[in-house]
């Protein structure tokens, strides 16, 4: 390739005139040192633009010539223009041939309309969920009288998909979860020699707060967000107009199986998220305060009323709903951008988490003052 | 012969034991519009992936600006990255960013120029594709799919491409905006010396201002010329979709 020779400007005096002569490339890569030159150029005299020596000149180049010759319109002169090739003037035809309008972004709204806006965006938010819910429910008893469209093998693709394959997860998770609570509560039970009420705090702890809850957290992050991830494509594909195109209901292909099947496996992870916790509660109590296997089992029968396990339990089914349907119906909401899909996979693992620990404090003031 | 900007040679590209090209060779030459013509699945959309540097054939060579692209360096590779823009089907602008940002991206990761005239480039660019002056502070999905395309484009001119690849540019326009595309690529050719290598399937557009063509067919390359010199190869590709003797060109 040739060398080429960048682009400059030299001005020069001649007969009372001033001469602007052009020379080089005026090509995009050799302009950057010339855009700042013309700031502090104020002509005293007639002006003529000299084209001649400009060995090439792009869309870039006639752009900053332009910006060039306004400014000096704008002082009152208006340059004369000598040896330009045709081509040029027809590159100028072609991009300043339209009037120009200038480039003026949008006025950004006042900060009280933005307080607004976000405070309406939160209500019809929370409307538009509530009209989903009542879809759902809506489609759920219209299957219910016509079982045949019960999705059976999706529902027990997603059991497959939520509950197996998570079993890792919430094994490693509550197992710590276990050996966190035992060797915490083994310090402070150890002062005053009350070893043995480490069983009671394990086994309570675990079974009615502590197990749930953990189980929720790694399942919101795991299905739920998966949930919207796919939705979310679909709609983005056009998969989901397609279904609606041909009758499939969206609620009833995609929503309720999901739903159905993470409210079926909620309460086995539960249990799953318990045995593993107290067996964790179980390893620290034997290494720490010499509490043997047999002992401990023998406590925990005595220790845990059966109640505190059904409650952790019962409260199954109601996260995996809030999971579910808050996942499913942020996938429904991801727009045609790339974007949307990360944000509402967000939102749907954040306003879960939410719901999931609302719902848990509801659970606990309740049955409390239930005298459960 | 120095005129030639790109010469395709013997290319050969399997995907798995389906076979696309089979000695496949063609060469476009500079400052013409060049298309690659061909029925659905024919690789025509796979060779100018090839030689945009998306895709590699199995075999044969591909030189684009004297570069062959299987010995390419890396350095190389950049700088003819540079020196091309790329019309793609769908627009593939960056959704997250609205179409002025789109086109400013360029200017700003590989230029010096000041902002005030990088406003000014993306307001004549805009201008030039013929999209109106708010559509810089649109998003991607508030464009309809003609706007898309032109927005694309925009930003597939914004560095001044001295090669444009477009891959079926018409495809989605309604005839009348399809015809003023065409008029449009055919003034950005002979003002910016362009040359332009597009996929396409509108025969309005190869016999309103496509010079030469390739027609693909059958895993070859059937026949390479100017309108005139395809129609006298005696294939049955070419007569499929010429459509010879039913009505269009050979009256």
């Amino acid at each position: 390739m040739q060398n080429i020779a960048c682009a400059s400007i030299e001005i020069i005096d001649k007969a009372g005139k001033t001469h602007i002569v052009c020379s080089g490339a005026w090509t995009i890569e050799s302009l950057g040192a010339l855009s700042g030159q013309f700031e502090h150029f104020h002509p005293t005299h007639e002006l003529i633009w000299d084209l001649g020596a400009i060995t090439a000149i792009d869309t870039a180049g006639v752009a900053l010539w332009q910006n060039i010759n306004e400014s000096f319109q704008k002082q009152g002169y208006n340059p004369t223009i000598i040896h330009a090739k045709e081509e040029y003037i027809h590159l100028y035809n072609l991009l300043y041939s339209s009037p120009s309008n200038a480039l003026t972004p949008p006025p950004l709204p006042s900060r009280l309309y933005r307080i607004g806006k976000a405070a309406y965006e939160t209500y019809s938010g929370i409307l538009a969920f509530i009209a989903f819910l009542g879809e759902a429910f809506i489609l759920l008893f219209h299957t219910l009288r016509h079982p045949h469209l019960i999705r059976y093998r999706s529902i027990g693709a997603h059991i497959l998909e939520t509950g197996a394959k998570a079993l890792p997860i919430i094994a490693i998770s509550a197992f710590l979860i276990g050996v966190v609570v035992a060797y915490q509560s083994v310090v402070q039970l150890q002062k005053f020699g009350a070893d043995i009420f480490i069983v009671d705090t394990i086994g309570i702890s675990l079974t009615r707060e502590l197990a749930p809850l953990i189980t929720a957290i790694v399942v919101a992050g795991r299905s739920g967000s998966a949930f919207t991830a796919q939705i979310g494509t679909m709609k983005m594909t056009q998969e989901i107009d397609a279904m609606k195109t041909m009758g499939f209901d969206p609620f009833i292909f995609l929503v309720w199986p999901r739903v159905i099947a993470l409210m079926i496996v909620m309460p086995l992870l539960i249990f799953f998220a318990d045995m593993i916790g107290i067996f964790g509660g179980m390893v620290i109590a034997a290494t720490q305060s010499h509490l043997s296997f047999s002992e401990f089992t023998h406590r925990l029968q005595g220790a845990l009323a059966l109640k505190h396990y059904l409650i952790g339990i019962i409260k199954g089914p109601f996260f995996a709903f809030l999971i579910a349907f808050v996942g499913t119906h942020r996938g429904f909401q991801v727009s045609m951008n790339t974007e949307s899909i990360g944000q509402y996979t967000t939102k749907s693992v954040v306003n879960a988490i939410f719901l999931v620990i609302a719902c848990d404090a509801l659970f606990s003031v309740l049955l409390t003052e239930l005298k459960l | 012969m120095s005129s030639t900007l790109i010469r395709v040679e013997n290319v050969t590209t399997a995907f798995g034991n389906n076979i696309v090209h089979d000695h496949v060779s063609c060469t476009v030459r500079h400052n013409e519009i060049y298309a690659l013509l061909g029925g659905s699945g024919s690789g025509k959309s796979t060779l100018m992936r090839e030689m945009i540097l998306l895709e590699h054939p199995n075999s044969g060579t591909i030189e684009i600006f004297g570069h062959d692209l299987s010995t390419i360096t890396p350095q190389e590779a950049f700088e003819l990255r540079r020196s091309w823009g790329v019309l793609f089907q769908s627009g593939a602008l960056y959704s997250s960013l609205t179409v002025g940002e789109n086109i400013a991206l360029l200017y700003k990761e590989y230029t010096t120029l000041s902002p005030n005239l990088i406003d000014e480039l993306i307001r004549l660019k805009i201008n030039l594709v013929g999209l109106p002056p708010h559509a810089a502070f649109l998003y991607p999905s508030e464009l309809s799919g003609g706007m898309i395309k032109r927005a694309a484009l925009a930003r597939a001119l914004a560095l001044d491409p001295k090669l444009l690849f477009l891959d079926e540019p018409t495809s989605g326009l309604d005839p009348l905006s399809a015809r003023q595309f065409d008029e449009l690529i055919l003034q950005l050719r002979d003002l910016l010396g362009l040359t332009v290598v597009m996929v396409t399937h509108d025969l309005d557009t190869i016999h309103h201002i496509v010079d030469r063509f390739v027609l693909l067919g059958d895993k070859k390359a059937i026949a390479e010329g100017t309108v005139e010199e395809v129609l006298n190869v005696d294939h049955p590709i070419v007569d499929y979709f010429f459509q010879k003797g039913s009505y269009g060109i050979t009256r």
